[in-house]
């Protein structure tokens, strides 16, 4: 993996009072991206917009597409014409995004698409929070595919995960998301942009060796196929239909094995090094809350009333929520009372916290459909009944 | 001496253009493909591009296949998705001549919104549609370019839909090169790609096969050849028709032809010259070769 400054073009280092969307638009620029092709969905185009202002002074190309559909396919051809690509959406156009970003998964595309979640289903509530998409980012393309996926909680980690989010597309060449929502989205806080000479930045796989041997999915060490780029002359062949090394069509059951095997693999043999979170007081813990995003601040307040009423609770903080950190939830599941699980949706993570538990302890969901961000009462009620 | 033979070494002449290890194609025999993909070969053979700088696109279908049979950087996409795919490509990389190749159904049915935003955005890229009347890879059901009467699956008591004329679609939308032939007009087509490839900016041609094993048999139309000649002896030239007169019935007259060929500047060009007159010399312009 070979790591480089970030381009001093794209970085607008200093303290800035940005909101999240925006913050997303800069660490892409930051993260050395310069193509963005999107469609207008609320609460995510003051990123598109923000992009397509800043753009022109930077270099590189915004285009606002015909649909999101036609965004996600742009990027994956933008990506294979050398540069990184990048867009952002919401519930409606998250859904139409799903059959191209198998396209970017099975072609091993690196690219990274935020997706500032509103109230779902259908056109929900396009105004308001929600966290309805966390499954559909891990299961929502058919097929069986692995990507991953962060979750920002503040417009400062907007920016900060933005840039490791292209780092781990460029890494693993996989779709990569930025799962955050409105209100992290729409909140305005302090962003420090630091000078481009601080920022690491994970190039490209560039393959280097003998245009004839050149194998687009032939796995390196690591499981990650080397990278070329449309116009320096390898004359390649990728497509969206299971493949052999070559990058032709296999069509039958052992080239099915080896091409979606892999696809799993490299991520989840690679896990450990790419699954982050954040814990607090959880040696002690009774009762652990888990939560992400714009949850994760408001279970703090939830987490202070209990501990002043003198309830052991320990916090878990998704950073990464794709691949999910199965092995600490089960490590922790031995050790404490419950896990309770506030997320603006009927459920969805608490389905993997149960899953990682294995039985050991139980997931309580705070469930909240959305609209509206929890009552830390509601959550603090809930870590009461738990620790009984 | 009569044993002495001069040795030749047996090779396809488009060798050097086709990824032969992939060779036999699925195609069916009598399918327009062949004559297509051959078409395509010598008009690139013909030109001076720098072959290394083609960059060949397709959808999903039968002529989606073509991608993975030209030995050019090469890219078999999704149902519908060909020109988004090109167009991202195109802008991260200016230098590339894109050509997007390509079935009716795939363009004009699934994919007729990014059709019509590639042209009117005057996209730099050529875009050839092989129509055949029907989609073929799934088993003959009617489609967006079937003519009125016509017999498919899903079209079982003959085809009552009104159905696109593509030069038409094309020129309405903006394309700066519009030109439909027939497969058999194997020299024309060859001709026209050629041109074709010279121009900047959004270039369209159709081109009219038959679909032998589905839309042929069928209708009842005979075997791949009498029906390639079929729509070869009942083409008529007309250049520069008017596209409006252009809508083909069931075993009708094709008018076929170059029928616009003008010239305005592409996405990156008003994209370059508009930014630089707002914004003055703080833009970058983008994509354009540095002196």
């Amino acid at each position: 993996m070979k790591k480089v400054k970030a381009d001093p073009k794209g970085v607008l280092t200093g303290a800035h009072y940005l909101d999240g969307d925006f913050a997303i638009a800069e660490g892409g620029l930051a993260a050395g991206c310069r193509f963005f092709a999107g469609y207008p969905i609320t609460p995510s185009t003051e990123t598109a917009e923000r992009f397509v202002e800043r753009i022109p002074f930077v270099g590189g190309v915004f285009i606002q597409m015909e649909d999101e559909i036609a965004s996600i396919t742009a990027l994956i051809g933008a990506v294979w014409g050398g540069q990184k690509a990048m867009t952002v959406t919401s519930g409606p156009g998250f859904s139409l995004m799903m059959e191209n970003i198998g396209l970017a998964a099975m072609m091993e595309t690196p690219l990274v698409i935020a997706n500032v979640q509103r109230g779902g289903p259908s056109t929900g509530l396009p105004t308001l929070v929600g966290q309805g998409d966390m499954m559909q980012v891990r299961w929502g393309s058919h097929g069986d595919i692995k990507i991953i996926a962060l979750a920002p909680d503040s417009p400062q980690e907007c920016f900060d995960l933005t840039i490791e989010a292209f780092n781990l597309s460029e890494m693993y060449r996989v779709p990569t998301f930025i799962m955050t929502d409105e209100c992290v989205g729409h909140m305005h806080e302090k962003v420090v942009i630091p000078p481009a000479d601080k920022i690491e930045i994970v190039e490209r796989k560039w393959y280097e060796g003998p245009k004839d041997k050149y194998l687009p999915y032939k796995p390196d060490k690591d499981l990650v196929p080397f990278m070329v780029k449309a116009g320096d002359g390898y004359r390649f062949h990728t497509t969206g239909l299971t493949h052999d090394e070559r990058g032709y069509p296999a069509i039958n059951a052992e080239a099915q094995d080896w091409c979606v095997r892999h696809l799993n693999d490299k991520i989840t043999k690679n896990a450990d090094k790419i699954i982050r979170f954040e814990e607090d007081q959880t040696h002690n813990a009774e009762i652990v809350v888990i939560s992400y995003g714009i949850t994760s601040r408001v279970a703090v307040k939830a987490v202070q009333m209990a501990r002043k009423a003198g309830i052991k609770v320990g916090t878990l903080r998704l950073i990464t929520c794709w691949p999910f950190p199965e092995k600490r939830i089960k490590e922790l599941a031995g050790k404490i009372k419950a896990f309770v699980v506030p997320e603006l949706n009927y459920g969805q993570m608490a389905l993997e916290v149960e899953r990682a538990s294995a039985g050991k302890a139980p997931a309580v969901r705070v469930s909240h459909m959305g609209g509206w961000v929890h009552d830390p009462e509601d959550i603090l009620k809930v870590i009461k009944e738990a620790a009984k | 001496m009569n044993e002495e033979y001069c040795e030749v070494e047996e090779k396809n002449p488009m060798e050097e253009f086709l990824r032969m290890d992939r060779i036999p194609h699925i195609w069916c025999p009598g399918c327009g493909l062949g004559t297509v993909v051959t078409s395509f070969v010598e008009a690139v053979r013909k030109s001076d591009l720098d072959l290394d700088k083609l960059a060949v696109v397709s959808g999903i279908g039968c002529t989606g296949r073509i991608a993975g049979y030209v030995k050019f950087d090469s890219f078999h996409s999704t149902h519908g998705r060909a020109l988004p795919f090109a167009t991202g490509l195109k802008l991260a990389n200016p230098d590339l001549k894109v050509v997007v190749i390509s079935g009716d159904g795939d363009i004009h049915g699934i994919g007729g919104n990014h059709f019509i935003h590639a042209a009117r955005r005057n996209m730099d890229m050529l875009v050839i549609c092989v129509n055949n009347f029907n989609y073929a890879m799934t088993g003959g059901q009617v489609a967006a370019t079937t003519p009125k009467l016509a017999n498919l699956s899903t079209a079982p008591y003959g085809n009552f839909e009104y159905s696109f004329s593509l030069p038409y679609l094309a020129d309405a939308c903006g394309a700066t090169y519009v030109a439909r032939w027939t497969a058999l007009h194997l020299r024309r087509v060859t001709r026209s790609i050629q041109e074709a490839l010279q121009k900047r900016g959004f270039s369209y041609i159709e081109v009219i096969t038959p679909c032998v094993t589905l839309y042929a048999r069928r209708n009842r139309l005979g075997d791949g050849l009498s029906l390639l000649k079929y729509y070869y002896d009942n083409a008529e030239i007309q250049h520069g028709a008017d596209t409006r007169t252009l809508d083909i019935g069931y075993q009708g007259k094709i008018i076929i032809g170059k029928f616009i060929d003008r010239e305005k500047p592409t996405f990156l060009d008003c994209m370059n010259e508009h930014l630089a007159k707002v914004l003055g010399d703080k833009y970058q312009r983008y994509g354009e070769p540095h002196d």
